[in-house]
C-alpha cells in the first residue's frame, strides 16, 4: 500500500515537471518559430515585398513540439527508465547468433536478385526507376562509404575532401575516354590509379596533423580540386561540365537499339532497362570487390597497423611501423575505391560538371560513415540505405502535398532527415549503429569487442 | 658469438637542450650484452628524456649513441662509421648503428631496441592477440609480399601468420595472460597491463628492451612477479635490458648495473651495492643540509 503512493506521488511531481517542461518547450519553439516561419514576404504585383504572417501554421507546429514533449515526458521517458533497469542478458540469445550468421548471406543474395523482383513487381517501365534511383544510387553511396570508412574508420583519419577523389575519378574517366577513346574497362583501373596518386600527394602535406586540423586541410584539398575543375576551362569545361561521355557496352556490345546492338544480338526486344540493370550490376561487384578487400586487408598487418594507428600512434613508432606509410596506404587504398566510384559515375551519368562534387557529398558519405559505426562494413551499408534510400524515398511521398499544399516539395526537407537521422542515431547509438568491434584474429573465441575500449582516433 | 659481458650499448656525451633547459648533460655510460641496467635518480633527473633519445623519439642536442649487435669486434669501426655519415653498417652477423641518427620506427625495426612507456601504451581496444601481432608488423609485412600476397591469400602468408600467431601465443602463456587472448587490451588491470606492453615489446624481437617504470602502480605481489619475469627475460633470451625505476627493491634485487643521473648529470656507476653507499646518490634523493650543498656540488663538478 504504502510503495502505491509513494508511486502515485512520485507520478504527480512528474506530471507537474512535465507540465513545466512542455510549456518551456512550447514557448521556445514559438520564440524560434516565430521569425522564421510565423512571418513571410511575398513579392506583390508591383514587384514590392509584402510582408505576410502564417499564423495557422506557426500555432500548428508550436503545438506540435509540445504535445510531442508531453508525449515524452509520459511515455518516451518512463519506458526508458524501464529498459535502464531491465537486466542485462549475459549471453546472446541463440536467433541472435544464428540471424548474425545468416544476415549478410542473405542480404548479398537479396541484392543480386533485386533487379528480378522489381521487373517482377513493377514490370519493365517501372522498374527503370527502381533499379536506378534505388538500386543504382545506393550501391554508390555504400561504396563511398566502404571507401572513406578505411580511411576514416580504420586509419581513424579525418578526411573531409573525400569527394575530390572521387571527382578525379570521374574526370579521369570523363577525359580520357572523350579525347582517347579508351574502353570502361581500362579507364576503371587508370581511374583509381590516379585518385590513389591524388591521395598519397594529399597525404604528404597531412602526415603530421592531426583531429581538427587535418580535418581542415582535407576539406581545403577537396575545395581546390573542385575549384580547378570549375576554372579549368580548357580542360575541364568549366560549370557546363562534360558531356557525352562514351557509356560502358556489355563487353564490347553496346547498349543501343542498332542491328549489333546488345538486345538486338541477345535477340530480345529493345529496352533502356538493359543497360541500367548491366550497371547495377557493375555497381554491385565494385562495391562487393571494395567490401572483399576491405576485409581481407583488416586481416593483414597493414589493415592491423591502420587500426593500431587510430588506438595509439607513439606505440606504433615504438613497434617498428612507419607510420609515414601507413597513413599514405591508408589515403591512397581510400581514394583508390573513390575513383572507381567516380569512373563509374561518369560512365552512368554520361554527364558530370564540377556541380556533383560539392562539399555536400563529402559530408553525406562521411555521415554515413559516422551514422553506420567507424570501421563497421555492415553498419556503413544500413546507413547508406537509410540516407540515400530515405532522400530518394522523399521524392516517392505525393500524398504529403495533400495535407501540405500543391507547392510543397518532399525532397526539399531531404536536409531535415539527415539531421534528425544524426541527432536520433547519435543520441541512441553515440558511436554508430554497429558499434562493436570485430578481432581480426582470435585464438578460440571470436566475441566482438565493445564499444568502450575502441579509440576513435585523433585524426 | 654473443658474449656476455661485451658492450652493447654505447652512449657518449649525450647533450639534451629543450631551448635553454639542459635536461641531459654530457652523459657517458654503457650497457652490456645480458646483463640489466638500471638508470634511476629523483623526479626530473632527465631519464625518460635519455630513453626518448636512445630509442629515436627525440634527436639529441649532441652525442653519439652506439650499438652493437653480435661479435663486440665490430666497435673498432664506429668512428668509421660516424665519419662516413651511415645510420649503421652491417658485417655477416653483426652489426653497428647510430640510434641518434635513426627516426624511432627504425630504431626498432632495424637496430632492434623495443621500449614500453611510463605510461602505458597499449592499443586499449584491439585484442591481447592483435597487440602482440602488431608488434609483429614489419615481419608479416614481408611475409605478407607488402599486402600483395595476402590480398590474394597464399599459404606462403598464412604459415607465417600461423607462426606468428604461436610466438604470441607463446609469450601470452609466459606473461599469464593466455587465458584472456582475445580479450580488448583496454579491460585488463593496471599490473596485467604492464606484462602485456613488455611482451608486446618483446615481439618485436629485441637486443635491446628498454623499460619505463616497469613498477610504477604495482603492488608487492605484482613487482615480485615482474621481477621474476625480467629476470627470466635476461637470461633465458640473453636479451639486455635498460631499465628506468623508481622501486629501489627492483634496482637492488635485479640490476647488475646502475647508472644514477640528478639534474641531467651522471653523478653515479657502478653495481648496486656501490651505488647504493655511494654518498652523492644518498645526497640526491635525501637532500643535504645547506651547507654541505656547496660541498656536494663541487664535487659532483656543477
Amino acid at each position: 500500500m504504502a510503495t502505491g503512493v509513494k508511486s502515485s506521488a512520485a507520478q504527480r511531481i512528474d506530471t507537474v515537471a512535465a507540465l513545466r517542461d512542455a510549456a518551456i518547450t512550447t514557448l521556445l519553439a514559438f520564440g524560434l518559430f516565430l521569425p522564421l516561419i510565423g512571418f513571410h514576404t511575398v513579392t506583390n504585383i508591383r514587384n514590392e515585398l509584402e510582408l505576410d504572417t502564417r499564423w495557422p501554421l506557426l500555432f500548428s507546429i508550436v503545438a506540435v513540439v509540445g504535445v510531442a514533449r508531453l508525449a515524452y515526458s509520459f511515455l518516451l521517458a518512463p519506458w526508458l527508465e524501464r529498459i535502464k533497469l531491465r537486466p542485462v542478458a549475459t549471453t546472446t540469445p541463440a536467433w541472435r547468433a544464428t540471424f548474425g550468421k545468416w544476415f549478410v548471406p542473405f542480404c548479398i543474395g537479396f541484392v543480386i536478385v533485386y533487379p528480378a523482383i522489381i521487373i517482377a513487381a513493377t514490370g519493365f517501365g517501372g522498374a527503370l526507376k527502381w533499379v536506378d534511383n534505388f538500386g543504382i544510387q545506393i550501391l554508390i553511396y555504400v561504396m563511398l562509404g566502404w571507401g572513406l570508412n578505411i580511411v576514416v574508420g580504420l586509419a581513424g583519419l579525418l578526411d573531409l575532401g573525400y569527394v575530390a577523389f572521387y571527382a578525379v575519378g570521374a574526370y579521369a574517366y570523363a577525359l580520357l575516354a572523350k579525347e582517347f577513346g579508351f574502353s570502361f574497362w581500362i579507364l576503371l583501373p587508370l581511374a583509381g590509379v590516379m585518385s590513389s596518386f591524388w591521395g598519397i600527394l594529399l597525404g604528404f602535406p597531412v602526415l603530421r596533423l592531426r583531429g581538427d586540423y587535418l580535418a581542415i586541410v582535407t576539406l581545403a584539398f577537396g575545395e581546390i580540386i573542385r575549384i580547378v575543375l570549375v576554372n579549368w576551362v580548357d580542360v575541364t569545361n568549366g560549370y557546363a561540365g562534360i558531356s557525352g561521355i562514351p557509356r560502358p557496352s556489355f563487353f564490347g556490345i553496346p547498349f543501343n537499339a542498332s542491328d549489333d546492338g546488345f538486345a538486338a544480338t541477345f535477340g530480345l526486344e529493345f529496352s533502356p532497362i538493359y543497360r541500367t540493370i548491366f550497371l547495377y550490376y557493375l555497381i554491385l561487384a565494385l562495391a562487393l570487390l571494395t567490401a572483399f578487400v576491405t576485409v581481407r586487408l583488416r586481416r593483414l598487418p597493414v589493415g592491423r597497423a591502420w587500426e593500431a594507428l587510430r588506438e595509439d600512434e607513439i606505440a606504433c613508432r615504438s613497434l617498428g611501423i612507419n607510420t609515414t606509410h601507413t597513413k599514405l596506404t591508408a589515403f591512397g587504398m581510400g581514394a583508390m575505391f573513390a575513383g572507381f566510384a567516380g569512373s563509374f559515375f561518369a560512365a552512368r551519368q554520361g554527364f558530370i560538371s564540377p556541380e556533383s562534387f560539392t562539399f555536400l557529398e563529402s559530408a553525406t558519405i562521411l555521415a554515413i560513415v559516422v551514422l553506420g559505426g567507424m570501421g563497421s562494413q555492415i553498419g556503413v551499408a544500413i546507413a547508406a540505405i537509410a540516407m540515400i534510400g530515405g532522400t530518394e524515398i522523399m521524392r516517392e511521398l505525393e500524398f504529403l502535398k495533400h495535407i501540405f499544399g500543391e507547392s510543397f516539395d518532399p525532397t526539399q526537407y531531404r536536409m531535415l532527415l539527415f539531421g534528425f537521422a544524426m541527432v536520433i542515431i547519435m543520441v541512441l547509438r553515440p558511436r554508430g549503429l554497429i558499434s562493436s568491434r570485430a578481432p581480426s584474429v582470435f585464438l578460440k573465441d571470436p566475441k566482438p569487442v565493445p564499444v568502450d575500449p575502441v579509440k576513435q582516433g585523433h585524426g | 658469438m654473443t658474449n656476455a659481458g661485451d658492450i652493447l650499448l654505447r652512449v657518449e656525451h649525450l647533450t639534451m637542450r629543450f631551448g635553454g633547459l639542459v635536461a641531459v648533460d654530457d652523459l657517458s655510460f654503457e650497457a652490456r650484452q645480458g646483463e640489466i641496467t638500471a638508470l634511476i635518480g629523483p623526479n626530473g633527473a632527465g631519464k625518460t628524456t635519455v630513453f626518448n633519445c636512445i630509442t629515436g623519439f627525440y634527436k639529441p642536442s649532441e652525442g653519439r649513441i652506439g650499438l652493437c649487435h653480435g661479435d663486440a669486434a665490430i666497435w673498432s669501426e664506429l668512428d668509421a662509421l660516424t665519419e662516413s655519415g651511415k645510420r649503421g653498417i652491417t658485417r655477416g652477423d653483426s652489426g653497428l648503428y647510430l640510434l641518434e641518427r635513426m627516426p624511432d620506427y627504425l630504431v626498432t625495426q632495424n637496430a632492434r631496441v623495443a621500449r614500453t612507456f611510463q605510461n602505458i601504451r597499449l592499443f586499449p581496444g584491439m585484442t591481447l592477440l592483435e597487440n602482440l601481432l602488431v608488434a609483429q608488423h614489419n615481419a608479416l609485412m614481408v611475409a605478407s609480399g607488402y599486402t600483395l600476397f595476402g590480398i590474394f591469400g597464399l599459404p606462403s602468408y598464412h604459415r607465417a601468420e600461423r607462426a606468428s600467431v604461436e610466438k604470441a601465443r607463446d609469450w601470452l602463456n609466459r606473461v599469464g595472460l593466455i587465458h584472456r587472448a582475445d580479450d580488448p587490451a583496454g579491460d585488463l588491470p593496471y599490473g596485467d597491463q604492464r606484462r602485456l606492453e613488455i611482451a608486446r615489446a618483446m615481439c618485436t624481437d629485441p637486443v635491446l628492451l628498454c623499460l619505463d617504470e616497469p613498477a610504477a602502480g604495482l603492488n608487492p605481489r605484482e613487482s615480485a612477479l615482474l621481477n621474476e619475469l625480467l629476470m627470466s627475460i635476461g637470461n633465458e633470451h640473453g636479451i639486455s635490458i635498460l631499465l628506468i625505476e623508481h622501486d629501489m627493491s627492483v634496482v637492488m634485487e635485479i640490476s647488475d648495473h646502475v647508472v644514477v643521473l640528478d639534474y641531467g648529470i651522471k653523478i653515479s656507476d657502478g653495481a648496486p651495492e656501490v651505488v647504493r653507499n655511494d654518498p652523492k646518490v644518498i645526497a640526491a634523493y635525501l637532500g643535504v643540509p645547506d651547507h654541505e650543498l656547496e660541498k656536494a656540488g663541487a664535487e659532483i663538478g656543477r
